[in-house]
């Protein structure tokens, strides 16, 4: 069954995958309320969605900094504020940090925690919360395929990541019942200004444009876990059955 | 990171470029360490959106929309954007791009830096005279907007400029209105050149679109420059939707070998030149404008060494005489030339310093990239050329050197001035040498 999404409240929303996904949700009718960080990027963005939406849409936002989680309810009701009840609320903030950084770091690793995890924990508890009682509503969160297996190279944005899947799957139990769809959107390698430190070359290497309008369409009918582009489903399947022995001399 | 990073046509291939793609029009150039050249999407058949050993600023990032008034058909967005997104947004609306390339998977930079041209050059002059305004990034960090009614020296050296005055971050266009996405098409058969002439003029006159295909290899009497003049214009509110966008295919995999060699672009072109086509017609501006766009990858058609294609224009006090010898010289060759378009320019002043459309004729064939003997064929054209007073163009040229490109650009001193210290091309390291 699909569900028509006519109003989106989207956090994060200069990062690059949800760039792509306000488009598609734009395109696709929806008026939708934008929290970025960053001022000049935020107005960038609402312009952009504005042509492309035209007059009929609403398209707002404001700057917050999500790792002020006594701000978020505020966000939520300056939302509603705004053009009312969302139907859908989209989670795309997050960072990938200087691994050997939070290793040496004690407070480089809880920021990333807390950025990655924590931070979205306290807006899905809200988001949640106000679905539930409304029995209805779609959840989205952009978490990573990193989640699903702690590598050597990445563990600490992987753990938090693997938290986030890890909550999604139990508050989706909590919440079908109550009408409530929950997507864990887990995508692979996308080449974005996070990324742009690694090669970004090769066939695992997906645009951030197509993977946004996936996970726009997703939102609209999916539920469950969601991995994009598609075959990552079946990389990760295989990577999260690799016997540990074997896994610790692949070093990938 | 170093990649191989090629154009269109896919030669040549320079192993030693970083890209960097560039996200923040506010942010000031990355300190790249090295000289750098804005690379759109990379459809040029030219080295100009190429740097070995140096750095590309992939503008592919910046593809935000900035402003659309759909009461002027005035748009502003970054250079970023495809066109393909400018014609997604407006047509509907009822706007179209004021002049359009053979492609729509050009970015907006890309169209300016190149002064591309489409169908419509005698009527309407080429892209970057619809340009309202640009912001400039130079790698000192000044941002500079001109337009033509402002800092127009600076404009005048940005659009045909090649990236070499800096990244193009913005720009506003003046669109074209349209009363329909259907078009009223004219199809004429000529049996030679002189026939060619006949009717193009006629056709200038009373067309928007105007556009030949030429049978390159058609050698014998009375067969060399035999062709099609395709005409066109948008069509009036009230026409039917009778034309339809068409399906889109994909060349799936690379041939080992070119598929178009001299035997298959034969046969095409015999084809092509016998099908009957009703001498008027409606249709799509879809497959009008973009025939190529339909068919995704199509530059694997030509195998992994690629293509080349002579694009020149040329005088019109001497198109006449050195356009037979052109082909003739193509045909005496026996390469497998493919896709002869030839189309003739309106007398606009030109918009940019390095602008390549000028009052005359322009001709552009495809090759298979066959190596030193393709590279040889050229070297005759480029004669040819020169002795006419022509020029070749930049966008569609991966081997031209210096001194056929000076003979064609008699600016490039003045324009010299404007380049930004930081910027250089493999393209421009070979002509400016």
């Amino acid at each position: 069954m699909s569900q028509r999404l006519k109003k989106v409240l989207v956090f994060g929303a200069t990062s690059a995958i949800a760039v792509a996904a306000l488009r598609e949700l734009v395109a696709r009718g929806s008026s939708v309320y934008c929290i970025g960080r960053d001022r000049a990027r935020l107005d960038a963005l609402l312009a952009d969605l504005r042509v492309r939406g035209g007059p009929s849409r609403v398209i707002s936002g404001e700057v917050a900094e999500l790792l002020d989680t006594g701000r978020h309810a505020a966000l939520f009701e300056a939302a509603i504020a705004s053009f009312g009840q969302p139907d859908a609320v989209l989670v795309a903030h997050g960072v990938l940090p200087d691994q050997a950084r939070a290793e040496a770091s004690v407070d480089a690793a809880l920021v990333a925690i807390a950025v990655n995890a924590t931070s979205v924990v306290s807006l899905l508890t809200i988001a949640a919360g106000l679905f539930e009682a409304r029995g209805s509503g779609v959840i989205a969160v952009i978490t990573s395929v990193a989640g699903d297996r702690g590598r050597r190279s990445n563990y600490v944005y992987g753990s938090a990541k693997s938290l986030l899947s890890t909550f999604l799957q139990g508050l989706r139990l909590r919440l079908e019942p109550a009408g409530v769809r929950v997507l864990d959107i887990k995508p692979g390698f996308v080449r974005t200004p996070m990324t742009a430190h690694l090669p970004q070359k090769g066939p695992l290497w997906a645009d951030p444009g197509p993977v946004g309008a996936a996970i726009a369409r997703a939102m609209e009918r999916r539920s469950g876990v969601v991995y994009l582009p598609w075959f990552w489903y079946w990389i990760m399947l295989i990577i999260r059955h690799i016997p540990e022995p074997l896994f610790r001399k692949l070093r990938i | 990171m170093s990649q191989a990073v090629t154009s269109w046509n896919r030669w040549p291939v320079f192993r030693d470029q970083t890209a960097i793609r560039l996200f923040d029009r506010a942010a000031a150039l990355p300190d790249a360490g090295g000289h750098c050249i804005a690379r759109g999407n990379g459809r040029s058949y030219s080295d100009v959106c190429l740097n070995d050993g140096g750095v590309l600023l992939d503008t592919r990032g910046l593809d935000r929309f900035i402003g659309f008034d759909p009461g002027t058909g005035v748009i502003c967005c970054e250079a970023g954007v495809l066109l393909a997104d400018i014609v997604r947004l407006a047509v509907p609306q009822g706007w179209f791009l004021p002049v359009t390339p053979g492609t729509l998977q050009v970015t907006v930079g890309g169209a300016i830096a190149n002064d591309v041209h489409g169908k419509n050059h005698h009527v309407a002059g080429s892209f970057g005279r619809h340009v309202l305004r640009l912001a400039l990034r130079r790698s000192d960090g000044e941002l500079k907007t001109c337009g033509p009614d402002l800092e127009p020296a600076w404009f005048a050296a940005t659009v045909g400029g090649l990236g070499l005055t800096g990244v193009i971050l913005w720009a506003e266009i003046q669109l074209l209105a349209i009363a329909s996405e259907q078009m009223e098409l004219q199809s004429t058969r000529f049996a030679s050149l002189d026939d060619f002439w006949a009717i193009n003029d006629e056709a200038t006159g009373r067309w928007t679109y105007t556009v030949a295909w030429l049978d390159c290899l058609a050698r014998s009497r009375g067969k060399a420059g035999r062709g099609w003049l395709h005409c066109g214009r948008h069509a009036a509110a009230s026409a039917r939707g009778v034309g339809r966008p068409g399906r889109s295919r994909r060349v799936l995999f690379e041939p080992p070998l070119s598929l178009v060699n001299r035997a298959s672009a034969r046969v095409f072109n015999a084809l092509y030149y016998r099908a009957p086509r009703a001498a008027t017609a409606g249709g799509h501006f879809q497959p009008f404008f973009y025939p190529l766009d339909r068919i995704g990858d199509w530059n694997r058609l030509y195998g992994p060494r690629g293509f080349l294609q002579y694009q020149c224009v040329l005088p019109p006090s001497n198109a006449r005489q050195a356009l037979p010898v052109i082909l003739e010289r193509i045909a005496a060759s026996r390469e497998a030339a493919f896709l002869g378009v030839l189309k003739t320019f309106g007398e606009f002043p030109a918009a940019g310093l390095l602008s390549f459309p000028r009052a005359g004729a322009t001709l552009a064939v495809d090759f298979p990239h066959r190596g030193e003997r393709t590279l040889r064929l050229f070297r005759d054209l480029d004669r040819i050329v020169h002795d006419s007073g022509g020029a070749l163009y930049p966008a569609k040229d991966a081997r031209m050197p210096a001194t056929m490109f000076r003979a064609g650009y008699p600016r490039m001193e003045e324009f010299m001035r404007f380049v930004d210290p930081m910027m250089s091309s493999s393209f421009w390291r070979r002509v400016s040498d």
